[in-house]
């Protein structure tokens, strides 16, 4: 399944080309062309079926949020930064993978004992942690690892409980593999299939293939926060896990048309497929970028819930990946017949 | 210009749901203008056919307000801010939600004991509905809102919800309406989204590609605070913005601006905004850098549903528009 293979897959911001090149092979055969920019993203192209000349772009991003080597101690321990935004205090005591070679380490920080009672107060610091990878000294250390090398949550993929699923980088890949099983799909529009880079540093690279492509609809495909936890204020809980496929209407980056988000939940519904709208109006993704480029575009934002987004444990329902699955296909299938949308272009 | 202020500020739109306001100036500017067309996100673009270069006016339709985001067992319905909603002056405000229901934003809590922590989060608005079932009926999720705050003329002086932006709208309105003839390609754009961070404005000059860029908006006096030290008095004329923290105003708009109210004796003033930002922020750096400038209403009490404005400045705002308009920026 493109999923489990997909979060194995090293792509911290920046450093996405395993996942380019996994998904490059596998939807080759779909595609009429696929260009591959300067800075990494790629657009896969799909001619449509219909006689418009109308372009769907249908957007994924491909990087993770990880860390980055910032200097080596003479003790052989690696300090490092985020790549995009991590809580620290998830970080204690978690395995990672340094550098290409994938050397196994893990985070550490002073032990508890030997904190202050003011320290211990506190939510670590990133620059109070470490990465601990077994080196003797910073010579030997240098030997396998730079300065700016990649370091990638070591986590592997499991299916649990009521069809759940843990792993890393579910945000997004679970947006890369909608995208991937997505592209054996037929729509009257002209489709791009656009997986971008650093999303986590800043939507940067959607930027990009939302100028080259200027599509006449955009949707992003995501996963977004899930606090259907316990300790959660009843109106801060922004999606549930297994609730479906979630719409966002507002969020940190975009304001979405709403006559094009109640489209998409009535085509949920006639289709019998689950959908819930993003309740908080917070977070952001490539959405945000993309409308306000090329003198505006249309955008909308299709999530599955992620609890624990960011960190290296995510948890998705493997039924609201496929509506999010369902849910875009079904949009591909009626976006021709949809005067509403010509509307509201 | 009172009676389309008038009708602009009593009608809604929060950010992300400018077109009630869209509709109305559409009506209002269509005669005067050779086409008028509204772009992907719902900028509203009145285009008046001119030989010379292209200058894009910006004046942003969206005020802050609320959205809809979860009901709770009691009829209560929760809300985040669209755009800079302070907690503490949006408290006890009524709230008129774009389907027509209408609600107090109150407290969830006490609010002693909410103290400094008090926050959106900790507030929702009660429209009196006896349970979720019933507030669901009256409000959808993602509905937005706005604050009420009823127009009210005294002498010179307006107060409102929404001057910011309406006043800047009617500015414009007015430029586009009076003016005689046109040098330039002109551009009137009435933006969406400001208030989110200058959204509208930029896609919008990407797709029309200006030479020249000229916002207007509100600016906040200091005339009456004694903790904000500004030179911008209300009733002492447009203001000629010279920077804020989104740009610094273009020699060649500014000096353009200032030599024209010279030239027709309007009254003006300079303004210096250690603060804030408005559309011109987000133009002047599209299409490989636009010079930019703005025309400033001085407003009191900015981002409340007490706003007050000088009706004198903003007849200046209208005439500066419109003397942009039909003298032209080389």
């Amino acid at each position: 399944m493109y999923l489990s293979e997909l979060t194995a897959l090293p792509g911290v911001s920046g450093n996405e080309n395993a996942v380019r090149t996994y998904i490059k092979k596998r939807i080759e055969p779909f595609c009429d062309r696929i260009d591959i920019d300067s800075m990494g993203n790629m657009m896969c192209f799909k001619k449509g079926t219909g006689n418009t000349r109308k372009t769907l772009m249908l957007c994924a991003h491909m990087d993770e949020v990880g860390l980055i080597v910032s200097r080596i101690t003479e003790e052989g321990f690696l300090k490092f930064k985020t790549v995009g935004s991590i809580d620290p205090r998830v970080l204690v005591s978690k395995r990672v993978l340094v550098g290409e070679e994938g050397l196994p380490g893990v985070i550490g920080r002073k032990a508890i004992h030997l904190l202050s009672p003011d320290e211990r107060k506190k939510a670590p610091k990133v620059k109070e942690l470490y990465v601990d990878f077994g080196a003797k000294n910073k010579k030997e250390a240098e030997k396998q690892v730079s300065v700016g090398d990649y370091i990638v949550f070591d986590s592997e993929y499991h299916e649990f409980g009521d069809g759940l699923v843990k792993a890393k980088a579910l945000d997004d890949r679970v947006g890369c593999g909608a995208l991937l099983e997505l592209a054996k799909e037929s729509c009257a529009w002209d489709v791009c299939f656009a997986f971008t880079v650093q999303e986590e540093t800043g939507l940067r690279g959607a930027r990009l293939c939302a100028r080259r492509v200027q599509p006449d609809l955009a949707v992003v495909l995501e996963g977004t926060t899930c606090s259907d936890i316990p300790g959660t204020d009843h109106n801060m809980v922004s999606t549930k896990l297994g609730g479906g496929a979630a719409i966002s209407f507002v969020d940190g980056t975009t304001s979405f048309n709403r006559k094009l988000v109640a489209w998409l939940y009535q085509l949920g519904q006639e289709n019998q497929i689950p959908v819930q709208y993003k309740q908080t109006a917070t977070g952001g993704n490539d959405a945000g970028i993309i409308h306000v480029s090329a003198g505006g575009i249309l955008v909308a934002s299709i999530s599955v819930p992620a609890r624990y987004i960011h960190s290296p444990s995510s948890v998705i329902s493997l039924r609201d990946y496929e509506s999010v699955k369902a849910l875009t296909k079904a949009l591909m299938q009626e976006v021709e017949y949809a005067d509403n949308i010509e509307k509201i272009m | 210009m009172l009676t389309i202020l008038k009708k602009l500020c009593e009608t809604s739109a929060a950010s992300g749901n400018e077109e009630a306001v869209a509709k109305l100036i559409a009506e209002e500017i269509r005669p005067y203008v050779d086409e008028v067309y509204t772009d992907a996100l719902g900028n509203l673009i009145a285009h008046k056919k001119g030989t010379s270069k292209k200058l894009m006016f910006a004046a942003h339709m969206d005020e802050i307000g609320l959205v809809a985001t979860c009901y709770g067992e009691k009829g209560q319905v929760y809300v985040a801010a669209l755009g800079g909603v302070s907690p503490q002056t949006a408290l006890y405000q009524r709230v008129r939600f774009s389907g027509g229901a209408e609600g107090v934003l109150v407290p969830d809590g006490k609010l002693d004991e909410l103290g400094k922590n008090l926050s959106l989060q900790k507030m929702y608005v009660d429209l009196g509905a006896k349970n979720e079932e019933e507030a669901k009926t009256k409000v959808a999720l993602g509905e937005t809102g706005v604050f009420g705050g009823s127009f009210v003329v005294q002498d010179d002086c307006i107060i409102s919800k929404a001057l910011d932006n309406r006043a800047g709208c009617a500015a414009l309105i007015y430029g586009l309406q009076k003016a005689e003839n046109n040098v330039n390609d002109v551009y009137g754009v009435f933006t969406v989204s400001e208030e989110l961070g200058l959204r509208g404005a930029k896609a919008a000059a990407v797709g029309i590609q200006p030479d020249y860029a000229v916002a207007l908006d509100v600016t906040p006096t200091g005339d009456v605070s004694s903790t904000n030290k500004r030179a911008v008095a209300l009733g002492e004329g447009v203001a000629v913005k010279i920077m804020d923290r989104s740009f610094i105003a273009h020699p060649i708009i500014k000096d353009r601006m200032v030599e024209l109210c010279e030239k027709h004796s309007l009254a003006h003033q300079l303004e210096v905004l250690e603060m804030g930002g408005t559309d011109a922020g987000a133009i002047h750096l599209t299409c490989g850098g636009v010079p930019s400038g703005c025309i400033s209403v001085p407003v009191r009490y900015v981002h409340t549903p007490g706003e007050m404005i000088s009706a004198r400045d903003l007849q200046g705002a209208g005439e500066l528009a419109k003397l942009l308009i039909e003298e032209g920026i080389e």
